[in-house]
């Protein structure tokens, strides 16, 4: 029984992990809080749908779908609102105000759109095919979810760490400025974060909006307290922290339900948010990274 | 004739007349974190704990109204002062973040403790106590006290710790007793904000102070500007009404008001009530005259 | 409105370091620094780039804690003080990296400092009443004198980020004196500054010292520190090489030899061209 709880917290941890990853790439390379994070990840998941429910198209084009338009849309909302902002040198709880605009605006045109009601992907999208090992029951999806989500998270690591790419955008977290004057591209960069940060949103939207069969224009929403709740426990701007907090969350959340009861469910994300705050607010598991102004 | 004209407008618009009111004791209540450089998000949370305070204790006791009024304001200053302590020690987004999440627990709450606060189908049948002179005193009260404190030596403190937390500790100011004073006084306001609107509605729940409130609060103090007490009040003004002007847009109305936030963020970062612009704006105006 | 100091009070120190320690991680910034500041006069700390300087003041307000060791000032022991209630025993201080209040106006930096010398409550403020009147009028011209001091009484109401790098250093003076320190720290009050400022802040500071303020500065400027401190000590490596009269500094080996011996932009204490920061 453990066991199988243990399997759905992994793959609804997994989901978790790979939206904070995004957002926590934004705020470690750009030092934005980006509240627009769960609306981009939201905008993700009706891309793919009607990609889908349209074109005919299969679940990795869906996939790829979602990632390309949440990624332009990143780029978009980064060259709009954020580049001005960056180029005022506004103080860094502007961005994040604006990024809140941003949210309402995309949530409310979705909203204005596709109307407030649930919609699915097509049932045929994903085999329902269910493996069983020794009594513990995985559906082909939670597997897929688990595997994507690793893979995803474990090239993006594998990137940071060892490729030129990815010293320059450390490099560019400890301090911009002596990134610009090492002659890296930091706008450039700062382009290329915002928009594979938002297409990782929209890749985990899609997951989402299949684990939970349901699409709605306020499900960025949720997400984005819970990318939040992930940030905070793993330490700001710390990738592998994302990852841990995020499995961490949806640990917390699934044994929660199964032994508290549903409706604490929030209540224990955000509690426990909220005391990791006040005791240890460079989170549980990583190290903050400050930057030096 | 104009009073019957009056009657008529009273009669379809006084609600929103006085949710001015109420939204600008709202901006208000942030302004004060904001003038003092904290970007606190529990407002909503801590106007919930005003409503639900004020309206359990006219609902089920039938305490009078001024005192259901003071308890609606002593209910959350004392939160925030609870809480103040561990939470003002945070800075920029930590705080941010911490507020947000205080005010997601505070709705969590609310939602799951139905014996005393109804749950998710609120408190109904709160006495429509509230009368438009209350909320008009109210604001002038909270105006008149802002004001005086703004040109003495408080306000000063205040924006020196908006400007520099460490030189403002070297001039003696106690820093953190000044953001606890803003955080428990703006606590207070929204409690009190908060009181009036539950006995101007009949009806509060839950659903009604969570993040989207908080936000509606902090873009009424950004668009309107936090460089002077006006700016607040006037964005209060601008956005209570605005719904009702983008009526015909229907479902794309609340599209607008992100685009406000946004707008006003990217090209009018001192908001619209802008001290320094209208000052050089009449300087203008009087040469040309 | 002069200070007056008891001669009894001069015999025991304004403030006295005792074994102070402060490392930072591994790096020892200051080993066990002993110094005693008598009351009046100016007293000058110098040293290369990075030996520590700005660190002792930082210990001295309340900004880092010790490591190890005692602070004392006026037999009080500074530990634990947070920096508000240091400013308010009577130490204030200057920053090498200006300060300011940026956004507001002289006057009102200046009054900023003055925060703790208003006496009223808050029903006075908000009745307006005449305490609150008097002493708000009372600070608006100490305000105005004590930018008349350091000659910037002429621009009371211009934002202090519109003025000259100078003139900034000036207002940051101001404020300073203006919670009546018993000690006035000047983190290199001439950083920046051309000849000429330079000059005109000299005698100032000599004015405000004859006022009688104890005053600890700072300063690579060398004729600077030669031309006001009568008083002066050496730090290098964190440790306090060398103590005496301006004249005894100036030919002291250990002193030359710190200076010589590393290759920054700090010139021999013999104030050689170029020798400020």
């Amino acid at each position: 029984m453990l066991a199988q709880q243990l399997v759905n917290a992994l793959s609804l941890g997994c989901v978790y992990a790979l939206f904070a990853l995004g957002f926590t790439l934004i705020f470690g390379v750009l030092g934005v809080i980006n509240l627009s994070h769960g609306a981009v990840f939201m905008v993700g998941a009706y891309a793919a749908e009607q990609a889908v429910s349209h074109l005919g198209l299969p679940l990795w084009g869906a996939l790829i779908v979602a990632f390309a338009f949440s990624g332009v849309l990143g780029l978009v909302i980064d060259l709009l609102v954020l580049r001005p902002l960056r180029a005022r040198n506004a103080p860094h709880l502007i961005p994040m105000i604006a990024t809140i605009g941003v949210g309402i605006i995309l949530t409310n045109a979705i909203q204005g759109i596709f109307g407030a009601q649930n919609i699915r992907f097509p049932e045929q999208l994903v085999s329902n095919r269910t493996i069983s090992v020794e009594g513990i029951d995985v559906t082909a999806l939670e597997l897929g979810i688990i595997l994507l989500s690793f893979m995803l998270m474990a090239l993006l690591l594998l990137a940071l760490k060892k490729t030129q790419l990815g010293r320059a955008l450390r490099a560019i977290a400890e301090s911009p400025r002596a990134a610009y004057l090492l002659g890296i591209n930091v706008e450039g960069l700062f382009y290329l974060t915002s928009f594979v940060a938002a297409g990782l949103g929209g890749i985990a939207g899609v997951l989402i909006g299949l684990y939970s069969n349901a699409l709605f224009p306020l499900m960025g929403k949720s997400m984005l307290e819970k990318g939040i709740a992930v940030i905070i426990l793993g330490g700001m701007g710390d990738m592998r922290g994302a990852l841990i907090g995020g499995l961490f969350l949806g640990l917390a959340e699934v044994l929660s339900v199964a032994y508290v009861g549903s409706s604490m469910r929030d209540a224990v994300a955000f509690g426990l948010l909220f005391l990791i705050l006040l005791i240890r607010p460079r989170g549980l598991f990583g190290t903050l990274m400050e930057r030096k102004v | 004739m104009t009073v019957a004209w009056f009657g008529t407008f009273w009669d379809v618009y006084s609600n929103l007349v006085l949710s001015v009111g109420t939204n600008a004791l709202l901006a208000l209540s942030i302004w004060l974190t904001l003038a003092c450089g904290m970007l606190s998000i529990a407002n909503a949370a801590f106007m919930a704990i005003g409503a639900y305070a004020s309206a359990l204790l006219t609902l089920n006791f039938g305490w009078p109204f001024p005192v259901a009024l003071a308890a609606g304001m002593a209910a959350p200053a004392l939160m925030a002062f609870l809480i103040g302590r561990p939470t003002l020690r945070l800075s920029g987004v930590y705080l941010a973040m911490a507020t947000l999440a205080f005010g997601e627990v505070v709705r969590i709450v609310l939602l799951n403790t139905d014996r005393v606060t109804g749950g998710a189908l609120g408190l109904n049948g709160i006495p429509q106590l509230t009368r438009w002179w209350h909320v008009a005193l109210a604001l002038a009260v909270t105006l008149a006290v802002l004001w005086r404190m703004r040109r003495s030596r408080i306000g000063r403190a205040f924006e020196a710790i908006k400007e520099d937390e460490t030189a403002a500790g070297l001039m003696g100011i106690d820093v953190a007793g000044y953001k606890m004073l803003a955080f428990v006084l703006g606590a207070a306001i929204a409690g009190l904000a908060g009181a009036l609107n539950a006995h101007l509605t009949f009806f509060i729940g839950p659903g009604e102070y969570g993040f989207d409130r908080a936000v509606e609060i902090l873009t009424m103090a950004i668009l309107g500007g936090i460089g002077s007490l006006t700016g607040p009040v006037v964005g209060a003004v601008i956005l209570t009404l605005l719904p009702e002007l983008l009526r015909a847009l229907q479902n794309f109305r609340l599209v607008f008001n992100g685009l406000i936030l946004v707008l006003i963020v990217l090209f009018l970062p001192r908001g619209i009530w802008d001290t320094e612009r209208l000052r050089r704006w009449a300087g203008i105006v009087r040469r040309q005259a | 409105m002069g200070r007056h100091r008891t001669a009894a009070g001069v015999s025991t120190p304004l403030l006295r370091l005792d074994g102070l320690s402060r490392h930072f991680g591994g790096l020892m910034v200051l080993q066990d620094v002993n110094l005693e500041i008598p009351r009046g006069g100016i007293f000058g700390l110098i040293g290369p780039n990075g030996a520590g300087k700005t660190t002792v003041f930082n210990l001295i307000t309340g900004l880092l804690a010790p490591t190890s060791g005692r602070i004392e000032f006026e037999h009080h022991s500074l530990s634990g003080c947070s920096p508000h209630r240091i400013t308010r025993l009577g130490i204030a201080r200057t920053f090498q990296n200006i300060r300011l209040f940026r956004e507001m106006s002289l006057l009102e930096n200046v009054m900023v400092g003055l925060h703790a010398k208003l006496g009223y409550r808050t029903h006075d403020l908000i009745l307006a009443t005449g305490h609150f009147r008097r002493d708000e009028r009372a600070a608006r011209e100490r305000a105005r004198e004590l930018l008349s001091w350091v000659r910037l009484d002429h621009k009371l109401s211009d934002r202090a980020d519109n003025l000259s790098y100078g003139d900034q250093r000036k207002l940051e003076l101001a404020r300073a004196l203006a919670s009546n320190p018993k000690l006035l720290l000047l983190d290199e009050p001439v950083a920046g500054m051309n000849s000429g400022e330079k000059d005109a802040l000299m005698s100032d500071v000599r004015r405000i010292s004859e006022r009688g303020y104890t005053i600890f500065m700072i300063e690579h400027d060398m004729r600077f520190v030669m031309g006001l401190c009568q008083d002066i000590a050496v730090l290098n490596f964190g440790r306090i090489i060398a103590r005496g009269a301006p004249d005894a500094i100036r030919v002291n080996a250990e002193v030359i030899e710190a200076y010589l011996g590393r290759e920054d932009d700090d010139a021999a204490p013999d104030g050689a061209p170029g020798a400020a920061a």
